[in-house]
């Protein structure tokens, strides 16, 4: 092919081109970006469906539901493929033009009837997108009419939740749904004086599953019964044995009814489970805690003296080696972190995270970026970076892109960016490594089965940016400073 | 000769003012003229056709839809009638109070008579009224690109109906800014309220415009209407459908388009005072009831 793949609207000289793509990359644009209001230039967040996807997918023989249109329903289950690599079960009861005007009952009765038809889900997890909320569908009547028309058993759990993709982010979504769900299943499910003794841990968004594997390992080394909400390891990481399972594992429907009367309620996540907690916290007997993300050494020691202390058990010796291990590797890597500085962008609860991370391993984090966060997030960020001489001269951007962020990668450079794969551009453009933590990541393999939380994690992480620089060096370096060791 | 070129004509007002049966009178009146003319409905209540085609209600376009569960298997015959005079009328029609978007079923059935071609060339003006407030994008379609360019307005000397039509001109400027939509002239539907002409008169020259015509109040149009008539077809002599007539007349004959000039709230209503409209009170009896 000759012609340039791009059809050009507008013709312009090579050196107009020159101009401006050196000029985007000067102080003086830098200005201009920051002052841009209106628009948004690759947004470092997904829609609130499809955070709600993601706890419905996480529910026993629970089918997703979106009621609204398809091409949504196609990006949510697209988004998840493309992330896990696994088969992502959802459908959509494909609301079109005259759904829009006479609202989408008549969609949802009959979406509700095929799917419970043909795919015998225990539950029907149905959220919607922007078009019918815009017209203000009705939900709670429109599902009882489906009940009450005979489209659907009476008994069948359908909760809902109203995800409209104009407002908030993935995380809310998620937050909205699980609210939903443990709401419709523990309903009346309270008995006074009852306890089961289990820990109930809500995650958060979270497209890490190996994270959630070690949070269970924890639990397990530690011989603390739980339930896990939602929970998708068996969904998005089903191991390939020839048979496909629509519905590969999940919460037990009855485990999360009966999470009511549980001993505790733990949250890893705070921004993502607001909502939820609010429930937890009015509703659930026990203790409840609201965490933040055990990742680096310090936060994951805060999480398992937190089990240690809630179910009067001690650290077993296999976690007390773990940490050892970990404290070990930060101790060998230490000088090829130290001092680098970093741009950090994605969801509030990662954030915090890896911030923590860094500034134990004596990195900068320097820019941090969150595209959709309160005040109250940047305030915590604030206090989290005073703790540490290494979090002086960071600055912390919410409600900004990635194109801002690309602005500050050009006129105040950093060694590296850590995010997820919407990041690759920027990374490009400044010519400086991607480390890949968050969601989605679609241009890499099995790194949503390798953990970034507990120690395990902490070791991931450094093995993972202290290479890449290593790398970086042996591939720049002149014939001199070429070395078998490093 | 010149290609004859179809004008599109919107009709906004208050809610209540006299919208639809202005609309079909001033129609029948052009097409007594012997002007072909569609009217087009953009009301979920469907009453913009009823004394043109002397029924009850007409079967609207979002029926059809919701019958046929799609609009892509609509014909144009199923929705398009003719009426007294060989008016076209069309009903967009809209969902159940409280339910869905009627914004959006004008939308669909303006697109569906777009595609379908129901805007032929032999017409001479395609009519759209509007439901009373602008209150989505859905009810300000009909005065998108390529759509009306005209706008009337129907008006009386109540405040409110002032009030509603000063903010319809502050949609027109918002559309003119950016399109060809152009205010041309207020209609006066009287409600015999005091010096109501000299009124309308003023206000019409506050934005701008024209008061291209007075309706004076006549009972015989609430008879015709029992006959599910206009007055131009139950009694053509009567000297309202004379006045229909004229309108009808001024409207094929106007030639002032104009973008309005909105009044601002203080200047509305010093206008309303010094016609005796609003009386002159103390700011600090404001929000005061009346043995307070």
């Amino acid at each position: 092919m000759t012609e340039s793949a791009v059809k050009k609207v507008t013709e312009h000289s090579p050196e107009e081109i020159e101009r401006v793509k050196e000029w985007i990359n000067t102080e003086e644009y830098k200005e201009k970006n920051f002052a841009r209001e209106a628009l948004v230039v690759n947004p470092a967040h997904a829609c609130q469906p499809l955070g709600a996807q993601m706890v419905a997918s996480g529910f026993e023989g629970t089918l997703p539901f979106v009621h609204g249109s398809q091409g949504c329903a196609s990006y949510f289950r697209s988004t998840f493929t493309r992330h896990f690599r696994e088969p992502s079960a959802a459908t959509c009861d494909a609301m079109t033009e005259d759904g829009a005007v006479f609202g989408g009952q008549n969609n949802l009765f009959e979406g509700l009837e095929n799917a419970y038809t043909l795919y015998k889900p225990k539950m029907l997890a149905v959220y919607t997108t922007c078009m019918p909320e815009v017209i203000g569908d009705d939900l709670t009547a429109f599902i009882k009419n489906a009940k009450t028309a005979g489209h659907v058993p009476e008994e069948l759990p359908i909760p809902y939740a109203n995800t409209p993709s104009f407002n908030g982010t993935h995380i809310h979504g998620f937050d909205a749904m699980l609210k939903s769900i443990l709401e419709y299943l523990t309903k009346d499910r309270k008995v006074e004086e009852k306890c089961t003794g289990k820990l109930n841990l809500i995650p958060g968004f979270d497209g890490n599953i190996g994270n959630l594997r070690e949070y269970q390992h924890y639990l397990e080394l530690m011989d603390i019964p739980y339930v896990m909400m939602p929970d998708i390891s068996e969904v998005f990481d089903s191991g390939c044995d020839g048979n496909y399972k629509l519905y590969p594992g999940g919460t037990p429907l009855e485990e999360a009814a009966e999470s009511i009367n549980g001993k505790a309620t733990i949250a890893l996540q705070k921004y993502s489970t607001v909502q939820t907690m609010r429930l937890v916290n009015s509703e659930f007997s026990g203790v409840h805690e609201v965490m933040p993300m055990p990742m680096g050494i310090e936060k994951t020691d805060a999480f398992l003296m937190k089990l240690s202390e809630l179910f009067d058990k001690p650290i077993p010796e296999a976690l007390k080696k773990e940490r050892a291990r970990a404290v070990d590797a930060m101790t060998d890597a230490q000088q090829y972190l130290h001092g680098k500085k970093l741009a950090v962008f994605g969801d509030p609860d990662y954030l915090l995270g890896i911030v923590s991370f860094l500034l134990e391993m004596g990195a900068h984090p320097y820019h941090v970026v969150c595209s959709r966060a309160t005040k109250k997030f940047k305030k915590e960020m604030d206090a989290l970076l005073e703790t540490s001489e290494y979090g002086k001269n960071c600055s912390v951007y919410v409600n900004k892109d990635l194109w801002h962020m690309r602005s500050l990668l050009m006129t105040d450079p950093v060694d590296g960016i850590i995010g997820d794969t919407h990041g690759k551009w920027a990374a490009r453009d400044a010519g400086i490594p991607l480390f890949r933590i968050g969601f989605p990541i679609i241009d890499r393999v099995n790194l949503h089965r390798s953990p970034v939380v507990g120690y395990q994690g902490v070791i991931n992480m450094i093995s993972m940016i202290a290479n890449k620089f290593l790398d970086i060096k042996d591939e720049t370096c002149e014939d001199q400073w070429f070395e078998m060791m490093r | 000769m010149a290609e004859k070129k179809m004008r599109q004509i919107a009709i906004y007002g208050k809610g209540g003012i006299g919208k639809s049966t202005t609309t079909q009178n001033t129609v029948a009146g052009l097409a007594s003229l012997g002007k072909k003319v569609m009217i087009i409905g953009c009301d979920p209540k469907a009453d913009s056709t009823r004394l043109i085609l002397h029924a009850k209600a007409q079967e609207t376009v979002m029926d059809k839809v919701r019958e046929l569960g799609t609009v892509e298997d609509l014909e144009l015959e199923d929705v398009l009638k003719w009426g007294y005079g060989d008016v076209k009328c069309v009903e967009s029609g809209g969902p159940e109070p409280g339910v869905g978007c009627a914004g959006r079923g004008v939308i669909t059935a303006i697109n569906f008579l777009e595609e379908e071609g129901a805007y032929t060339d032999d017409l001479d003006f395609v009519f759209y009224d509007v439901l009373g407030d602008v209150v989505c994008g859905g009810f300000a379609m009909p005065i998108r690109e390529n759509k009306a360019q005209e706008i009337y307005i129907v008006v009386s000397g109540e405040m409110m109906a002032m009030y509603a039509a000063n903010n319809i001109c502050k949609g027109i400027v918002k559309y003119a800014a950016s399109g060809s939509v152009r205010l041309a002239g207020l209609i006066c539907n009287s409600r015999n309220t005091d010096c109501e002409a000299e009124l309308i008169e003023a206000l019409a020259a506050k934005l701008g415009t024209q008061m291209i015509h007075f309706v004076p109040r006549d009972n015989q149009v609430q008879r015709a209407e029992l006959r599910r008539m206009t007055v131009i077809e139950y009694s053509p002599d009567h000297k309202q459908a004379n006045e229909y007539r004229q309108l009808a007349q001024k409207i094929n004959d106007n030639t002032m388009f104009v973008v309005p000039t909105p009044l601002e709230m203080e200047e509305l209503e010093g206008l309303l005072m010094e016609f005796g409209i609003m009386e002159v009170d103390d700011e600090e009896n404001i929000g005061k009831a009346e043995g307070a």
